[in-house]
């Protein structure tokens, strides 16, 4: 066989088990990503509920679904979560904003630290959260995807190219990305041309001189809980349907979504995706094993024996750990310039 | 109405512990005297770990989410001091593995040298990711071989088998030196990056220590570790016990006939001996917390004290009387987390054995906070208080929970199924439940139950 086709062998390879779980993975990390930025513009703290509340927007959509597919109505193929995900959505919108009038609200009103009384708050509503889901769901891991796995699968794949190496497309990829630009071109619409939107920058970026303006602190408030059930439920569900459902795993993705945003800088949005996407490609490329992709790559006399990985896959969540001390040390503002990096 | 409150208020610190203790003797009394000593020790230990964290929330604002991170490295000191060495595992991968992590030092030390003399950056990062491969080839090898002896029994390296007491100082200097790292990277920046820095630390020493089996067994836990205190088949088989012991129920026994009262005697000697063990520990915990509330009171009542108070409450002003604000929140940091290593370390002491998996954030982190706030932040004898008091709840709200669920059972009938479901899951409401105490102590009573008394200067 000739050389040329081993490299687009080893490139199909890469592609499967690289590229495209990176690429939704990124996806579903940036939509949590774009949720912490929110509520960090908005409200100024950093919730640390996020995690947990993705696996109630997802709760919500198991439930939903599991409802659906015992009264068959489903479309064929397509995944019922998905289907169920308007109806969680309003759920997961009632409980942020009962959360809000209960929890958040109260601290607005006083004067004192935003940050620290909002970090507090948001962990006391984490473990409220965390408790309710693993009440209904247990802890156990479980799937709930239905419908067709793939778009198009490896032996698919290589029956029309002839390659050796295959390419698999899962619908729960697919969906992912394309829910995800999706998701995000609506948001940019949102912020830059709507009225609304543009209420809300103006509040983040000085909230005394939009209350002068006249804009009405709490319908920016709302507005910003709405567009995080959205992100939130959206992104947990389409989690859990490429990774499975499990409590724990949402709440430790607290750790890759906050390092996201950091990395791309505290309440830029754009900073937000390039920080989720960088965290979740340098999670993939660097606990993934290289040895078949080598053996692709190099003559014989060259064969690594070992699988060359090289960081452990135990330790994915160590790597995004990394990245925000590395950012810290050398550039806390993160790269699209945040915020602030002292208390204001 | 009036009277009565201001005797409440005057006497809050001693009637609120004098009722805290009634409820104890009262479980000890009806349930067993062993369930109450053990509420009480897990509350000693937990005092502790909530005056550490005090220290950092309550003197000075800072935010640690990572207690269970600095519990386990006190935990994992403990096996490391006070377990014999395994002297097959060293012989077959002891050298190597100090190789690599010697390589690995050494790579890190460079790459910090080099970014420091600004050698180009690429040049250090090429450095050190070749260092790393060596460290990493040289540690797998390593890491096999040590872990391929006798894996059902040891396949670690073992301690250093000293006296386990060793290990509490040991623990809190780990935690300690984890704190300092994690702290002056993140202090001076916004005070969220501490308590998500935190929240990763704990999470990682916990990956590490349950996927590296060479080290503590990971997964596999360890057990028997030695005591500081005597073992209750001892003390069953030892003379001047037993003496006591019959002494104590003479009159019992006189009217039991001679072959009831040995029998009797060696139950009333069993239950003593638990007894007296647990005994043993509490005075061990008495005496460690009573320490540290002595020091950090006098700490606080000092110049020092002050200060730390003067920067919590007026950043700015602080900073312009000329004193270093990062400087002290990194040492406050590390003293309060070194105070929670050690208690971590005494808790497995207690245990007997190490199991990583019972490290979850909601038992060490989060429980740790509600004790904290629910006493009063800054006030250390509240933190005390709030340890008893969570700690109780959250032995007892289990039980208790059932209790309710199956009295409900009795009464109806029907929904049996979801009787069931209820009674899988209850457990999972105490984090509801506690979540909400946070929250509404938090909204009504900030200053929690013995809020600071000196909070304005």
């Amino acid at each position: 066989m000739s050389d040329s086709i081993d490299i687009i062998n080893a490139f199909a390879l890469l592609t499967n088990f690289v590229i495209l779980p990176a690429l939704s993975y990124g996806s579903q990390l940036a939509l949590g990503a774009l949720a912490v930025t929110l509520v960090y513009s908005i409200l100024r703290f950093s919730n640390f509920a996020q995690g947990d509340s993705m696996a109630f927007g997802t709760m919500l959509v198991i439930l939903i679904s599991g409802y659906m597919i015992s009264k068959g109505w489903t479309i064929t193929g397509f995944p019922t979560a998905i289907l169920a995900i308007p109806l969680a959505l309003v759920g997961m919108s009632i409980y942020l904003l009962l959360m809000d009038r209960l929890v958040y609200r109260h601290y607005r009103g006083i004067k004192i630290k935003q940050s620290i009384v909002g970090i507090t708050a948001s962990i006391g509503v984490m473990f409220i959260t965390g408790g309710i889901v693993r009440f209904f769901l247990g802890a156990s891991a479980q799937r709930f995807g239905d419908g067709e796995r793939f778009i198009f699968s490896v032996r698919e794949f290589k029956a029309f190219t002839g390659l050796q190496q295959g390419i698999a497309l899962k619908t729960s990829q697919f969906l992912t990305i394309t829910l995800a630009i999706l998701l995000v071109a609506f948001l940019f619409y949102f912020l830059q041309k709507t009225k609304t939107g543009k209420a809300m920058r103006a509040y983040s970026d000085n909230k005394e001189l939009a209350l002068l303006s006249g804009i009405d602190p709490d319908k920016v408030v709302r507005i910003t809980w709405l567009l995080v059930a959205l992100f939130t439920t959206i992104a947990g569900t389409l989690y859990g349907l490429d990774k499975g459902f499990a409590p724990q795993q949402y709440h430790l993705l607290l750790l890759p979504i906050f390092a996201s945003v950091i990395v791309g800088g505290i309440g830029s949005p754009i900073g937000a995706i390039a920080g989720a996407f960088l965290v979740a490609f340098s999670e993939i490329f660097l606990t993934y094993a290289y040895k078949k992709f080598l053996i692709y790559l190099l003559p014989l006399s060259m064969h690594p024996n070992s699988l060359v990985q090289l960081i452990g896959t135990e330790y994915k969540y160590a790597i995004s750990f990394v990245i925000l001390i590395i950012v810290l040390l050398i550039k806390p503002t993160g790269l699209f310039k945040g915020k602030v990096i002292v208390d204001e | 109405m009036n009277n009565i409150k201001a005797i409440w208020e005057a006497n809050k610190v001693i009637a609120s512990f004098t009722i805290m203790g009634l409820i104890l003797l009262f479980v000890g009394m009806n349930q067993s005297w062993a369930l109450a000593l053990g509420i009480f020790n897990m509350s000693l230990i937990s005092a502790i770990m909530a005056l550490g964290v005090n220290i950092q929330w309550g003197y000075a604002g800072l935010f640690n989410v990572g207690i269970m991170g600095f519990a386990a490295l006190g935990g994992v000191s403990v096996v490391l001091i006070a377990q014999q060495p395994v002297t097959e595992a060293i012989d077959a991968g002891g050298m190597k593995m100090f190789l690599s992590l010697i390589i690995g030092a050494v790579t890190v030390i460079t790459g910090v040298l080099l970014n420091r003399r600004g050698v180009n950056k690429w040049l250090t990062a090429v450095v050190v990711v070749i260092g790393y491969l060596i460290t990493r080839y040289y540690f797998s090898e390593a890491a096999d071989l040590i872990e391929k002896v006798d894996p059902a029994i040891t396949g670690y390296l073992g301690g250093f088998g000293l006296p386990i007491a060793f290990s509490w100082i040991v623990g809190g200097l780990a935690a300690a030196g984890a704190a300092w790292w994690i702290g002056k990277i993140t202090l001076g920046l916004r005070t969220d990056y501490l308590a998500i820095a935190t929240l990763g630390i704990s999470e990682i020493i916990l990956y590490v220590i349950k996927n590296e089996d060479w080290f503590v067994r990971g997964l596999k836990n360890v057990y028997g570790l030695p005591r500081p205190v005597p073992y209750e088949v001892d003390m069953q088989q030892s003379e001047w016990f037993q003496n006591i012991i019959a002494w104590l129920h003479k009159s019992e026994l006189q009217l039991l006939t001679q072959s009831e009262q040995i029998d009797q005697l060696g139950i009333y000697v069993r239950e003593a001996a638990v007894v007296f063990v647990k005994l043993c520990y509490s005075s061990l915990f008495i005496a460690i917390l009573g320490a540290f509330i002595i020091l950090s009171n006098l700490a606080l009542n000092s110049p020092w004290g002050r200060k730390v108070r003067a920067i919590r409450d007026n950043e700015v002003a602080a900073s312009a009387m000329g004193k270093n604000i990062k400087r002290q929140h990194l040492q406050i940091f590390v003293i309060g987390s070194a105070i929670v290593g050690v208690a971590g370390a005494l808790l497995v002491t207690y245990d007997g054995i190490f199991i990583p998996t019972a490290y979850q954030p909601l038992r060490f982190t989060f429980l740790i906070w509600v004790m904290v706030i629910l006493g009063g932040s800054g006030n250390n004898l509240g933190s005390v208080l709030g340890a008893f008091i969570i700690w109780f709840i959250w032995i007892q709200a289990g039980p208790m929970g059932l209790w309710v669920v199956e009295m409900l059972g009795n009464n109806i009938q029907e929904g049996g199924v979801f009787l069931e479901f209820i009674e899988d899951r209850v457990h999972y409401l105490r984090l509801v439940f506690m979540g909400t105490i946070l929250l509404l102590i938090m909204r009504f009573s900030p200053g929690g139950i013995l809020p600071e008394k000196n909070k304005e200067l």
